[in-house]
């Protein structure tokens, strides 16, 4: 008989990394206080892109060489959904193209959302793919400003020879208000932080861990990883401390390079765990919202048979520099730019056309001619072979895995793009197939024909008449 | 096998509005212009047109959809008008329909128009438009310089050719035009620029600067055709007649398949060769007078000297360098000042450049009269862009020719 638990996992951080100093130095006038935090680095989303689209890249992750067919059901767990009603998890479906037989479920309204929906799947039986991502935006000059970061995990679980298995979990539920957002609202409430610690963390975490440890009948002493997804410097000590964890095992909690990922925080945690972990090695998870999840696993001897795409560390390391605060600003709303009359151009999505081209849209999936071995983007009814003109012969081709190369690009500053110059061009796909792109993540100046690029899932446009975002694929530089 | 066009039309007469800023006009008013100018060429009665002809890009801009706003901007007799539309080579088409018409005997005298009013949106460069629902979900809009601006690295690429030398030489045909255009009271730009302006104009789109750009105007154009029987029995004794008349329509080969290198107008080659053998020029080089081609961007008109099979395929550069397609070079490029510099109303371009060539075989074109009693003039006019695209060529010369 098969085994259950974690099978893969991987990760997913946006490139830009805004220097926290670039923050101060413009708001130190209003802010001082603030300029304890302002050291190290936070991940940023680029403006095309959301929950959903981090969610699917760090599902690519976890799923590189894996066959995507052995998936039953989808999960997304966030805060920052973009979708209120269309269900996101079924986006995150169609962009990684996986067969229509599959269930899905969004996880949203608590920091534990992640590992909420980690414990369905753990404690159901079907082979999961549970993701997590987090989009924040938090008022100009907050500390939450500071600590936060954007980032995604991914992890399958399912039958198989898990590289992690669930030993004991813990949940208790108190409706503690350390802070909130109502529905609709853009900001987070923050409570004064030393209550929220002495009270929250202290008081509710530190009982929690101690009948997770006894329902397991493991000493403190064993753990050997301390997942505790908080910002707040001090909680994972002070709680380590008292269950009588040993310090060492303490997991770094990301706040130098990444900041915190909200309620994703805490799969982004494991995920960089699994990825150093050993065999026979315990994990304590740790989440905190309105009471905590707690989840205490054990690493298995299949640890070393599964490696994500780039992992948590992959991602840590590709990265760009930021110090343009204005455009973090402007790419989440919080800057008004006058972006020009071309910006009033309609993006109204034709939701008819969508569903009939959903594959092509959502999971970048081509044609191959069966007769020819034509590949081309879109599939037609007609092959684009110029010698043949079969019709009808066009299977589904998936493309969004296939790496590509530039033919022609230009980095255009008449059309309006959130982030001029809006670059764009012809790309071959390696094995055939050729489309024109948009250009996303690319540093100024690496813009060159033959240049290597691997396709990314992203926010094509929105549609600000009515409230929908359009999806599509982008060409990023390859990684 | 289909013997071609080659001699059974010819034209009757011509006008042309001035392009430019026409802040004052509508686009009938433009039409009009255009209009009063052919029919006075052609001296005919407009009882005598047979059936109308309107090429226009962006219709929502001005004058709405269907044939209708030709009819009643110049009240024709209740006779057929029918609207196309192809992109920037909506001119030529207008152009196209008219001389099928009267090629095939339905009609003696036929009337092409092509007008575009596009200041009327609020911003420069050509308006924003939606490509189709599904386009818009998976395409790209960009703008035009985006678009063709990729031509030069592409070029670039497969010719080896340096980032510099490239730059001069599309400058090169920038200097030229507005040194034309300089000499057109139509023109739009009518200013002429140094080599040094345009090296350090803005950028517009990689590799494009501010003058490698077209203008964006308003305007009109207007052709008049009937057979060359008819056009004698009105009393024309200096007859210009259609050689060729060719349309290559892009079926997505370039953007989807692998074969196209993204440096030339595939389409381009293909009406070319075509349009050639239909007009009986087997050495365009040495046979060609002169030639308006569709410049909207330096870069296009650069390659597609190549694609017209006048320069060797990655020599186009030195021959624009060399002054080949200067007003006093082998072979004049744009002695109007072209798309660059007289302006480029979309539909009206393709009948513009018609009008200039007409002018100059017929000695008319005043101070930028080519002096060597041009015979056969090429028109290109393309619409679409690099990797889509629809390129129409017209040859006319002179009925004896």
């Amino acid at each position: 008989m098969s085994d259950f638990g974690i099978l893969a996992y991987g990760a997913y951080v946006p490139v830009a990394r805004l220097q926290r100093s670039a923050i101060h130095a413009t708001n130190k006038w209003f802010a001082p206080g603030l300029g304890g935090l302002a050291k190290g680095e936070k991940a940023v989303a680029n403006w095309d892109e959301d929950s959903v689209t981090m969610a699917v890249e760090a599902a690519r992750d976890a799923l590189d060489g894996i066959d995507r067919a052995i998936l039953q059901r989808v999960t997304i767990a966030s805060t920052t959904l973009p979708f209120a009603d269309r269900q996101n998890a079924g986006i995150v479906k169609e962009a990684l193209n996986l067969p229509d037989a599959v269930g899905a479920m969004d996880v949203a309204g608590s920091q534990r959302a992640a590992t909420s929906a980690l414990f369905a799947a753990l404690g159901g039986n079907e082979t999961t793919l549970v993701t997590a991502a987090e989009i924040a935006t938090p008022k100009p000059a907050s500390e939450r400003e500071m600590t936060s970061g954007d980032a995604a995990a991914a992890v399958v679980v399912g039958a198989g020879q898990p590289i992690a298995r669930l030993v004991a979990s813990h949940s208790v539920t108190m409706d503690f208000v350390d802070h909130f957002r109502e529905a609709g609202e853009a900001h987070d409430y923050d409570w004064e932080a030393r209550w929220v610690r002495d009270e929250g963390f202290a008081r509710i975490m530190s009982p929690a861990i101690a009948a997770l440890l006894g329902k397991a009948g493991v000493e403190g002493a064993a753990i050997d990883h301390f997942l505790v997804p908080v910002a707040v410097k001090g909680v994972p000590e002070m709680l380590a401390k008292k269950a009588g964890i040993a310090p060492e095992a303490i997991a770094d909690a990301l706040g130098a390079n990444l900041g915190h990922a909200g309620s994703a925080h805490a799969l982004v945690m494991l995920a960089g765990a699994l990825e150093t972990a050993k065999a026979g090695q315990r994990i304590l998870l740790a989440s905190f919202g309105q009471g905590c999840d707690l989840l205490l696993l054990e690493v298995t001897d299949a640890i070393g048979s599964v490696k994500p795409r780039l992992g948590l560390s992959g991602w840590l390391a590709r990265r760009v520099e930021s110090t343009n605060y204005a455009k973090y600003l402007f790419h989440r709303g919080l800057l008004q730019l006058d972006r020009g009359m071309r910006a009033e151009h309609d993006s109204k999505t034709a939701l008819t056309a969508l569903w009939r081209n959903r594959k092509a849209v959502l999971g970048l999936v081509g044609g191959r001619c069966t007769k020819t071995g034509t590949v081309q983007f879109p599939k037609t009814e007609v092959s684009v072979n110029a010698n043949d003109h079969t019709v009808g012969t066009q299977e589904d081709y998936p493309l969004a895995e296939v790496p590509a190369k530039i033919l022609t690009w230009t980095a255009d500053a008449l059309a309006y793009s959130p982030d001029p110059p809006s670059c764009y061009g012809n790309i071959d796909f390696v094995g055939g197939g050729r489309m024109m792109a948009e250009f996303t993540d690319f540093p100024e100046g690496a813009l060159d024909v033959g240049a290597d690029l691997r396709m990314m899932f992203r926010i094509k446009a929105y549609d600000e008449n009515r409230g929908f975002r359009r999806y599509f694929w982008k060409a990023a530089p390859a990684f | 096998m289909a013997k071609g066009i080659r001699d059974k039309v010819a034209i009757l007469g011509m006008g042309c509005a001035r392009f430019g800023e026409r802040w004052d006009k509508d686009e009938d008013q433009l039409m009009l212009e255009a209009y009063e100018e052919a029919l006075a060429d052609a001296g005919i009665e407009p009882s005598r047109i047979d059936a109308a002809w309107l090429g226009a890009a962006f219709d929502a801009q001005n004058i709405g959809p269907s044939g209708i706003p030709l009819a009643m901007a110049l009240r024709l007799p209740d006779i057929g008008v029918t609207k196309v539309e192809n992109y920037c080579a909506s001119g030529t088409e207008s152009f196209r329909g008219a001389v099928y018409a009267v090629a095939s005997g339905a009609c003696d005298i036929a009337l092409a128009m092509g007008a575009e009013k596009l200041k009327d949106t609020g911003y420069g460069g050509l308006p924003v438009r939606t490509r189709g629902t599904t386009h818009d979900m998976i395409g790209i809009t960009g703008s035009a310089p985006g678009n063709f601006a990729q031509l030069a690295s592409a070029y670039r690429g497969v010719h080896g050719v340096g980032k510099d030398d490239l730059k001069r030489a599309m400058a090169h045909v920038s200097v030229k035009s507005h040194a034309n255009g300089a000499k057109n009271p139509k023109a739009h730009l009518q200013k002429a620029v140094t080599m040094e302006q345009v090296l350090n104009a803005p950028m517009i789109a990689e590799p494009l600067g501010l003058f490698d750009c077209c203008g964006v105007s308003d305007g009109a154009a207007c052709a008049i055709v009937t057979t060359p029987e008819i056009a004698r029995s009105l009393g024309k004794t200096d007859i210009v007649t259609v050689k060729a008349l060719q349309l290559a329509t892009s079926n997505g080969w370039e953007m989807q398949a692998s074969g196209w290198n993204g440096s030339y107008f595939h389409t381009t080659r293909i009406a070319a060769t075509k349009a050639y053998d239909e007009a009986g020029i087997t050495d365009p080089r040495s046979q060609l007078s002169l030639i308006e081609v569709h410049d909207c961007f330096s870069i296009t008109e650069l390659v597609t000297m190549e694609d017209l099979h006048i320069s060797k395929e990655g020599e186009g550069w030195r021959d624009v360098l060399d002054g080949f397609y200067d007003a006093d070079g082998g072979i004049p490029c744009q002695i109007d000042g072209g798309l660059k510099c007289f302006g480029h109303p979309i539909g009206a371009s393709g009948l513009r450049m018609i009008y200039e060539n007409y002018l100059q075989i017929l000695g008319r074109a005043g101070e930028r009269q080519r002096q060597d009693n041009p015979v056969f003039a090429l028109s290109h006019n393309l619409g679409g862009m690099p990797n889509q695209n629809v390129s129409s060529i017209a040859i006319i010369g002179r009925a004896d020719a």
